[in-house]
């Protein structure tokens, strides 16, 4: 045969490639998953929609819903609150979170690590202890209600400060990751060209850090307008769409008023989402770029005003949580002083008792313990899987959209779907492990990007290597792949188990009577009147977080200090 | 298509590896257009050419790693297009090392020989032998990042190695090293490949690299190849133009074709040994510096006529000389002389001299597009 | 290295048999008999009746579903297709006429029903639900802050529509609350609609804020967020006892009033068991500890008088027309949430 006759064959043929045992292993393995995130997120919250479309009979009536939403003043007036409370918060957050992050960067104040740490506290609190320390210091009994001058702590007034307080640490991780990039050479040609600080601030230090703002703007904007515990403590009448949801799904039983909720409230949660995602691409591309590390000079006035700046911040945080932690103690407020530990009787009390403490902490380690395995086997798959590219594109976009989903309108997703008559999965209702699948997914998008980003500074030939000395990829996996990762995989169960501990939206809908949660009994509790019970609890919940976080910590540094062999730069 | 013709490897054995009418297509790009290629039995081959000419893809191609859309490659005899990199026998060596960080050298040496019905006491035998092999016998118990780079990169090799693979491949091998380190090496590997036999093929973008190392060239460029052929054949004679001004220096000018063997260049004709082209044809005419050479008086050489040295460039054991004539117009042309040359003949800025070029060192080709 | 594989691979199974097994733990029962009860009594109070009645019946063990009223209520509606209670016992006689109306509950005349006060019956026979005990609206008062701020001390409902207690009232969110759908259905009826609304209208003026739970308003005026709470007698009464400064003030113009009432679940795999707790929640017992916390029960003439509570209860209760309440519910409700729910909106 010649050559010429094999190549008109060739030429044209296109080649299937066959897949391998590794191949059909991973894309199994993918496909479980992506049948995880299919069941756990995009059939619910098909769910939901069509529920919005539907009469509380199950007949779909189009619009109907929606315009008696926008029919009813009431209602509609929510998303105008919402967006209100969102911008406020949003801008505050973001100039204090930026202060902050300078001093941590730019100047030469002491104690830089406590501060840093006293700034990242609030990720380990509910978001509806801020409102609880708010009652107890800005209500009719509070200790220095004076200092609002008349304004009343419930409402807007409120829902900002906690929202401040919850959304700060979010805001500066982000913040000063971006100011840390900046890069020293930019600094020294502009005093190189004599320009004066204010203007190396407008002309360099802003726009070097433009994205991150942006990006730290949109990420408090989402959280802020998809909170649900602080409007819902300390918001008073002040109705917000997250609130919304909740009354016409437990006050009214209007599930599908609810579900319009819902569908609104997606909306901006999503554009903000969409809109992150292309500033951060824009972030990357200038950390990629090699930069000289910028060491700030001391400057003695700049360095106390930064100081005195940061003790504010942490007053303000720890200040919170002290008074809770005091008024959890106080007998009965303001009435006996005298301290005692009987608001510690959880069990005299709404919200499951101490069984829902316990089921929190079961719940957190299920989560970060099912939730990481998950999470980074799905990452690897779709990081280092070969071929099926519609597979893992589509993987892709499902682990990315959990967040744009606000937890209330998972949860509420969650209810539709798997209480439906006829759902083979209807078992799962009410159990320890729905609560479990729908924490992992409201957080998939964040561990997954963590995975991810690991996977992506691992080197890139791995699995080619490997597939070259036939070896099985998940011997390269376990062997390697996970080993090199290990930090990044302790982060994420660190951040599922820290969630998961503080979540309330998205369970609020599916606890069940044996699987009370303590952040959803803070917030029975809370509802009940048993405030000071509430505020207990909240902090049990912050001891348990602080202390696997610290857990967290000395394993890492242990780990860091076994590996440094290998992981020497 | 170039055919190779000159080999060490008789024509008659069959080829290690084919590669016919490859292509291959990341969406509307075409990375290779229909590219055949025969690779024998214990050859070194280079694939060279400037980043995105499609060299690496043809060596993902060839393991399996990125598949191509059409096309067959035929190893040993046997048709490999279709099968995944396991089911293949190559080993194969990144720019990046890729050894894994969290094993030992030993270890990462090893990883290839478990689960092959190996003993404990075999593997460590072949990985002793294998970092003899490389030169780094007293390294086994160190991990990569205690390593220099020039130690990774063998210990990658050692590790493709490791399972006696038909096959090697090795992807930019030296492109992260320092300059010092990676002549040493090119060396070190290229006896190694001498010494084991084993049929290797190499990407690189480094023309030195592929000059000293290959027994074979392949220049690529834009997804085909321009040209296979050994290191001479591919400096001495350019196939093409891509070729000519990729691989070494060479002087570039318009020409018209005057009759058979005759080229005119402005208003100088040249002889040369270009064949098939008629009397009119507008060519580029190609010259390296090096071929242009002093006129000495006395001397008996074709091609010769005056020039007036313009600028002169010290680039340490040669000069480089820029040559203006008039019959060139504004066409310059760069000559390099060697120091001992320059001092001899006292040649310097503004001295007019008298150059030949050897007819058999004119290249012609069909005018640049 | 051998053993790190080994090690994931162990962790690997662990991992998913402990999922497995978590999914399905929720739906295996044990040997005795379990009922799943769900109600709104409060927290407190849970025990010491699975006590008493495991005293009688220790072969059927209890377990608890207890929210609030809505929130009982939402579930049970929300569950309708695929009920997960047995028994209710203990949510208002007004949510049980909802799930009446969906035909959730099986009829059944529990043994010792013509002791019951027939007010304590439904009307249908066999009926669906039985009642237990009476709860009732009361306005809770803060001595201390009423004092500080020089507020007389109400003795109607239309008192607390006079301007100097603008600002100090709280009361619950009828959409939201069993209460608070209570008070706004007895003031309809007390007053008549145009009057009740008017009544409301007023008394908006005066709120300081609407809160999610029932009992809610009663504890913030006990700690002295509001120096007035609507809430109900017994929130008050226990308020009182833990040493709150409160008074509990019963209206002149009458009380809205509630069941807590006991059905039985259709579909429950469980009727036996089912039965067995519906009889003896209408018992001599049950009643007799029903009113260690309640004023009025089911066998009024049992009843003795509560500490803390105000002793003219039972003469103040309007007759509470629970039907209408029931079938006019939603038509309130969204009254109510179109005149009041948007006290947020800006003041123009």
């Amino acid at each position: 045969m010649s050559v010429a006759a094999d190549s008109a064959v060739y030429a044209r043929q296109r080649v299937k490639p066959k897949a391998s045992r590794d191949d059909w292993q991973m894309r199994a393995f993918m496909l479980v998953i992506a049948l995880y995130l299919l069941l756990a997120l995009a059939f619910p919250l098909y769910a939901m929609l069509s529920k919005s479309f539907k009469n509380d009979d199950g007949v779909f009536i189009g619009l109907a819903n929606y315009a008696e939403y926008f029919g009813t003043p009431a209602l509609s007036y929510s998303i105008n609150n919402s967006i209100f409370i969102a911008v406020i918060t949003t801008f505050i957050t973001v100039l204090l979170a930026f202060t902050l992050a300078y001093a941590l960067t730019r100047s030469c104040m002491p104690f830089k690590g406590f501060f840093k740490s006293v700034a990242m506290v609030p990720i380990l609190v509910p978001s509806l202890l801020p409102g609880i320390a708010l009652v107890y210091l800005f209500g009719r009994q509070g200790m220095i209600p004076w200092l609002l001058f008349g304004h009343e702590i419930y409402g807007p007034i409120g829902i900002v400060i906690a929202e401040v307080f919850f959304t700060l640490p979010h805001a500066i991780i982000i913040i000063t990751t971006a100011l840390s990039i900046a890069d020293a050479r930019l600094y020294e040609s502009a005093v190189a060209l004599r320009a004066n600080k204010f203007r190396i601030f407008f002309t360099v230090t802003l726009p070097g850090v433009r994205y991150g703002l942006i990006s730290a703007g949109f990420v408090v904007f989402t959280l802020t307008i998809t909170d649900f515990g602080a409007p819902k403590v300390i918001g008073g009448d002040f109705n917000v769409l997250a609130t919304d949801i909740y009354k016409q799904v437990i006050g009214q039983q209007n599930f599908e008023m609810g579900a319009v909720v819902s569908v609104i409230l997606l909306i901006p949660a999503a554009v903000a989402f969409v809109v992150d995602r292309m500033v951060q691409k824009k972030q990357v591309a200038l950390l990629s770029a090699r930069a000289v590390t910028l060491q700030p000079d001391p400057h003695k006035r700049f360095d106390m005003i930064m100081l005195g700046y940061a003790i504010l911040v942490s007053v303000f945080i720890l200040g919170m949580l002290l008074v809770c932690q005091y008024a959890a103690l106080v007998k009965f407020y303001p009435y006996n002083l005298s301290l005692g530990l009987n608001n510690y009787q959880f069990d005299l009390m709404d919200g499951g008792g101490w069984d829902s403490y316990f089921n929190s902490i079961y719940m957190a380690s299920y989560t970060a313990i099912f939730g990481t395995i998950v999470v980074f086997t799905g990452a690897y798959m779709v990081e280092k899987g070969r071929g099926f590219d519609l597979g893992r594109g589509l993987f892709q976009l499902l682990a990315m959209m959990p967040m744009a989903v606000p937890g209330l309108v998972l949860g509420l997703a969650y209810i539709f779907f798997f209480n439906a008559p006829g759902n083979p999965l209807n078992f799962l209702y009410h159990s320890m492990a729905i609560l479990v699948i729908s924490t992992i997914t409201h957080f998939y998008t964040v561990s997954h990007l963590t995975a991810v980003t690991a996977l992506k500074q691992i080197d890139a030939e791995f699995e080619a290597v490997s597939a070259s000395l036939k070896q099985p990829f998940y011997k390269t996996f376990s062997r390697v792949t996970v080993p090199v990762c290990l930090p990044a995989i302790l982060d994420i169960s660190i951040y599922l188990f820290v969630n998961a501990m503080t979540t309330v939206s998205a369970v609020v809908f599916l606890y069940g009577p044996d699987t009370t949660l303590a952040s959803v009994a803070v917030l029975n509790m809370d509802d009940a009147g048993d405030i000071a019970p509430a505020a207990a609890m909240g902090m049990m919940i912050f001891y348990t977080a602080a202390s696997v976080r610290l857990l967290h910590y000395f394993l890492s540094a242990y780990l860091e200090k076994r590996t440094q062999k290998w992981r020497m730069r | 298509m170039e055919k190779s013709t000159a080999s060490k490897h008789a024509a008659s054995q069959p080829p290690y590896l084919r590669i016919i009418d490859l292509t291959k297509k990341f969406g509307p790009f075409t990375a290779l257009d229909r590219v055949s290629l025969e690779i024998f039995d214990g050859e070194f081959v280079c694939f060279l050419g400037p980043s995105g000419c499609g060299k690496t893809t043809l060596l993902r191609a060839i393991a399996g790693l990125d598949v191509q859309t059409y096309g067959r490659i035929e190893q040993s005899g046997e048709d490999v297009s279709a099968l995944p990199p396991t089911e293949r026998d190559f080993g194969i060596v990144f720019q990046s090392y890729a050894l894994f960080p969290n094993m030992t050298v030993s270890k990462n040496i090893a990883y290839g020989l478990e689960n092959r019905k190996n003993s404990k006491k075999e593997i460590k035998q072949r990985v002793a032998e294998l970092l003899e092999l490389v030169g780094l016998p007293d390294q086994a118990q160190k991990y990569p990042a205690q390593l220099s780079g020039g130690q990774q990169q063998r210990i990658a090799l050692a590790r493709a190695l490791a399972t006696s693979p038909g096959l090697l491949l090795l992807d930019e091998p030296l492109s992260a090293l320092d300059a010092k380190v990676r002549v040493h090496l090119r060396h070190e590997v290229r006896a190694l490949q001498e010494r084991l036999g084993v049929t290797t093929v190499m990407v690189t973008h480094d023309q030195e690299e592929a000059l000293t190392m290959a027994d074979r060239i392949v220049v690529m460029n834009d997804g085909v190849i321009e040209q296979v052929g050994t290191p001479l054949e591919v400096y001495r004679e350019p196939a093409t133009i891509f070729v000519a001004d990729f691989i070494g220096t060479m002087n570039f000018m318009p020409g018209v074709i005057d009759r058979a063997h005759t080229v005119t260049v402005g208003g100088q004709n040249l002889r040369c040994k270009a064949d098939g082209m008629s009397a009119g044809e507008k060519v580029t005419v190609a010259v390296r510096p090096e071929d242009i050479i002093v006129h000495e008086a006395g001397g008996d050489e074709e091609n010769v006529f005056e020039v007036t040295i313009s600028e002169v460039e010290f680039l340490g054991s040669f000069v480089r000389a820029d040559l203006v004539a008039d019959q060139f117009a504004e066409n310059r042309m760069r000559a390099d002389f060697s120091i001992n040359l320059i001092r001899r003949l006292n040649i310097e800025q503004g001295a007019n001299i008298s150059v030949a070029i050897p007819a058999e060192r004119i290249r012609v080709y069909p005018e640049m597009q | 290295m051998k053993t790190t594989t080994r090690y994931l691979k162990q962790i690997a199974v662990t991992a998913v048999s402990a999922l497995v097994g978590l999914a399905f733990s929720a739906s295996v029962a044990t040997a005795e008999t379990e009922l799943t009860v769900y109600t709104a009594v409060e927290a407190e109070d849970l025990k010491k009746y699975a006590d008493r009645f495991n005293e009688d019946h220790p072969d059927i063990k209890i377990k608890w579903v207890r929210d609030s009223t809505g929130i009982v209520t939402a579930k049970l509606l929300a569950e309708k297709d695929n009920p997960q209670a047995d028994v209710i016992w203990g949510l208002a006689a007004t949510s049980l006429l909802l799930m009446k109306g969906e035909g959730m509950l099986m009829p059944y005349a529990p043994a010792g029903l013509e002791n019951l006060d027939p007010k304590f019956v439904d009307k249908d026979n066999p009926p669906t639900w039985t009642g237990m005990d009476a709860w009732v609206a009361a306005i809770c008062v803060n001595t201390v802050e009423s004092e500080k701020h020089g507020l007389p001390m109400p003795t109607s409902w239309k008192d607390l529509t006079k301007p100097e207690y603008k600002g100090h009232i709280a009361m619950p969110n009828p959409n939201s609350s069993g209460t608070g759908f209570l008070d706004v259905s007895s003031w309809l009826q007390i007053f008549g609609e145009e009057e009740g609304w008017a009544f409301m209208d007023a008394l908006h003026e005066n709120i300081d804020h609407y809160t999610h739970s029932g009992s809610k308003p009663c504890k913030q005026a006990a700690r002295g967020e509001v120096a007035i709470g609507v809430s109900f007698a017994f929130r008050g009464a226990k308020s009182k006892a833990e040493g709150a400064p409160l008074e509990i003030i019963i209206p002149a113009e009458g009380i809205g009033w509630d069941m807590e009432a006991t059905a039985i679940v259709n579909g429950t795999k469980n009727l036996e068991a089912a039965k067995t707790l519906v009889d003896w929640s209408i018992s001599e017992k049950a009643n007799k500890m029903y009113n260690e916390g309640y004023a009025v029960i089911g066998m009024q003439e049992l009843a003795k008088p509560v500490e803390h509570f105000p002793d003219n209860i039972p003469q103040a209760m309007i007759d509470n027309d629970f039907e209408w309440a029931a079938s006019n519910r939603k038509k309130i409700l969204a009254e109510w949430q179109k005149r009041y729910d948007s006290k947020s909106e800006p003041k123009s």
